[in-house]
């Protein structure tokens, strides 16, 4: 017998049972199908203007640093800002992403750009990103041929251009953008790889103290761009 | 360093009772974890209502496990993934090897994997001529140490800033870092340089799972430091090794975990680096890997099922329990010989090895009930450490001196009169042995607790007395 079938049986047989019948199938499809939201936090919740203010705060409060940008045409010199600032490296892999990439990085004389996934020796990535959970400040990243996940990882420096219009209260709501954004047929395949970043690495596994940067970025910049003006 | 015995517990924790680094490590843990947890519970109001869902879930997930699995199984290879179906440790190891001579790999990299250290992964792996490299950096510690970890969440909880010196001088010098670092920033840059090119040179990538989604097929990893991420995104293939119990049927349903995970773990609201994968790299992606393998080990949880410790198969490995445990905070993780340890370990251990081979676990408690109260998924621990006591029990694993006084606690307990005669007799004998001072320094038959304090007197009656003289009031 196979490791399946034998694990398969040993399951069934401790539960008393043989396999469910196809209605008790059905209602656990359902239960697959319907994907309820369990209990989704009060903290999740607020109006447009509170789940910003949280995304910022609680991104702040794990290391991240953030600046609010009138508008895209700014992210340029936004980074290059940072990274003078901040006396870091200013040769920057940014994601192959049509919407990243066709920002006016030429116009800042100061960075050397390159587009692909990160390599070792790459020491600055900019990114965007599917969106922002206000809940606990988390950037969520999906990968693609645009979207590197080496980027979100190999990199000393992370820093991440994100539209206001992107935040949202809690994780469900990015599912539900995930579902209708990846949807195939009747259901929707996942992305390779879903990365929810909260954060700069970390790590306190010497002497309980917590220190940044462990194996994945030093420092978490979010360059957040005020898209809903018209709207508010 | 010997693996120790689960076996050896008693003399385990002679030893570590001993041992000032130890003492020293695990006041760090008292100070730290406990605290932490609790900051990040009281920030969230719904945690208990979050709680209760979670365990909900899993009583749900575990009495539809079959039908979970196959789910997981059928969309999981939809995506192009490979699941692999596992009997036993021996059978996971072989599939991995498989796996890895499929692309002649030399070195493996590793997240943190506690299903891994269940099966003994690396030392098979190095008997078969690959190289594991562990990534986590407790884990990294431990492997340069050649221990077993002595948390589920901290595997290097026990060694203290200036033992890890030592230890990455050793090891380090060789590859050029001659300097004995002695703080924890240039610690934790030390091995991430060294680390970084291995993630780049493995041909394999080996990390845990959290969760399994059903729906999706996809596999979850919560992290702090990104090892996993580069673990699993860097070489040619990952594997994800992981037990049946960790299927959750949603995407939704594992968001309800993962709000309870990390804050009861590290305290943390949420952790830097949570990761669901699903298949191989896509039509077009420049970077992830190209095979996608998932190991489902059983190695005893099916049998779990349905059974007096089928709640154990909901522990989502969270280690509230262990930091909260007085007797792990006082002998440390290393004590208990097996690779789960603490409340949950000792609850769990027995059901994979074996009741005779682990029956000073079960005992290895005060039964305070503290690890019942922070468990995320309440988990009855203390009643699954006395049902495991009753099975040692009747097994003949207890030993005859206990065993005999049990059968004359028995006798006494049986026969009322006869109890509250003998108990008047010795707390009257007891308070006059201790008439001087009210301390008793020691007792000739509890030796083992008067060696280390003394016991305070009784002052002459027995609780029933005093109960009665009270009208049994209680105030």
């Amino acid at each position: 017998m196979s490791g399946r079938d034998a694990i398969l049986g040993a399951i069934r047989q401790s539960l008393g049972r043989p396999e469910l019948s196809t209605e008790a199938k059905r209602g656990l499809n359902e239960h697959i199908t319907k994907h309820h939201a369990n209990l989704i936090p009060g903290r999740a919740k607020g109006d447009r203007a509170q789940l910003l203010k949280r995304f910022q705060d609680m991104a702040e409060g794990v290391s991240c640093t953030v600046e609010i940008v009138a508008d895209e045409t700014a992210v340029p010199a936004a980074v290059a800002d940072y990274l003078r600032g901040n006396n870091l490296p200013t040769a920057v892999t940014l994601a192959p992403d049509p919407w990243l990439s066709g920002l006016d990085w030429a116009g800042q004389s100061l960075l050397e750009t390159k587009t692909g996934a990160a390599g070792i020796d790459d020491m600055v990535s900019v990114t965007p990103a599917f969106a922002g959970v206000a809940e606990t400040g988390t950037l969520v990243a999906l990968s693609g041929a645009a979207h590197p996940t080496t980027l979100n990882f190999v990199p000393d420096y992370h820093v991440v251009a994100l539209r206001t219009s992107q935040i949202v209260g809690a994780y469900e709501e990015v599912w539900d953008r995930l579902r209708k954004a990846y949807k195939q047929g009747r259901g929707f395949t996942m992305p390779r790889t879903v990365n929810m970043i909260t954060g700069p690495s970390r790590t306190a596994d010497i002497a309980l103290t917590i220190e940044l940067g462990a194996h994945g970025p030093r420092s978490l910049h979010i360059v957040l761009i005020d898209d809903e003006k018209e709207q508010a | 360093m010997e693996f120790m015995k689960p076996g050896a517990f008693k003399d385990n924790a002679s030893n570590a009772l001993a041992d000032e680094n130890l003492r020293s490590a695990m006041a760090m843990l008292n100070a730290g974890m406990i605290p932490n947890r609790q900051g990040a519970v009281d920030r969230l109001p719904e945690f208990e209502k979050l709680s209760q869902r979670g365990r909900e879930l899993k009583d749900h997930v575990l009495g539809n496990l079959d039908f979970y699995l196959e789910r997981f199984e059928r969309n999981c290879k939809a995506a192009g993934g490979h699941v692999h179906w596992c009997s036993t440790a021996e059978d996971a190891c072989q599939a991995i090897l498989k796996i890895c001579r499929s692309v002649d790999a030399k070195t493996v990299t590793k997240g943190k994997s506690m299903v891994a250290e269940e099966i003994h992964l690396n030392q098979f792996l190095e008997k078969h001529g690959i190289e594991p490299v562990e990534t986590d950096l407790g884990e990294y510690i431990i492997q340069l140490a050649g221990e077993p970890p002595s948390h589920i969440i901290g595997p290097a909880i026990h060694k203290t800033k200036d033992q890890v010196s030592d230890l990455f001088l050793k090891h380090h010098a060789k590859l050029g870092r001659t300097v004995r670092q002695t703080e924890p920033p240039a610690l934790v840059n030390e091995a991430r340089e060294i680390l970084r090119q291995k993630y780049f040179d493995a041909d394999v990538g080996i990390t845990g799972a959290n969760y399994l989604i059903a729906e999706t097929g996809s596999s979850i990893i919560v992290t702090n430091e990104g090892n996993g991420d580069l673990t699993q995104t860097l070489p040619k293939i990952h594997i994800v090794i992981t037990s049946l119990e960790k299927v959750v049927p949603t995407l939704e349903d594992a968001t309800t975990f993962l709000r309870i995970l990390a804050r009861s773990a590290t305290g943390q609201d949420f952790s830097a680096y949570t990761t669901i994968s699903t298949g191989p790299r896509r039509e077009g992606d420049v970077d992830g890997p190209e095979e996608y393998h998932v190991i489902l080990l059983d190695n005893g949880r099916s049998a779990m099922l349905g059974g007096e410790v089928n709640d154990m198969l909901r522990c989502i490995r969270c280690g509230a329990c262990m930091n909260h445990c007085p007797v792990y905070q006082s002998v440390g993780g290393h004590t208990y010989g097996t690779v789960y340890v603490g409340p949950m370990g000792a609850v769990l251990s027995p059901a994979l090895l074996g009741v005779s081979e682990t029956k000073h676990l079960p005992c290895a408690s005060t039964l305070c009930g503290r690890c019942e109260e922070v468990c995320p998924v309440s988990i009855p621990l203390p009643k699954l450490l006395r049902q495991w006591r009753a099975r040692a029990f009747e097994a003949g694993d207890t030993p005859n001196l206990e065993r005999w006084g049990l059968w004359i606690w028995a006798f006494f307990a049986r026969r009322p009169w006869l109890y509250g005669a003998a108990a008047r007799l010795a707390m009257r004998g007891l308070a006059w042995l201790g008439r001087d001072n009210g301390r008793l320094r020691n007792l000739w038959f509890a030796g083992g607790w008067t060696d280390g304090r003394d016991l305070p007197a009784p002052e002459g009656q027995t609780f029933q007395e005093r109960w009665r003289k009270r009208d049994r009031r209680v105030s």
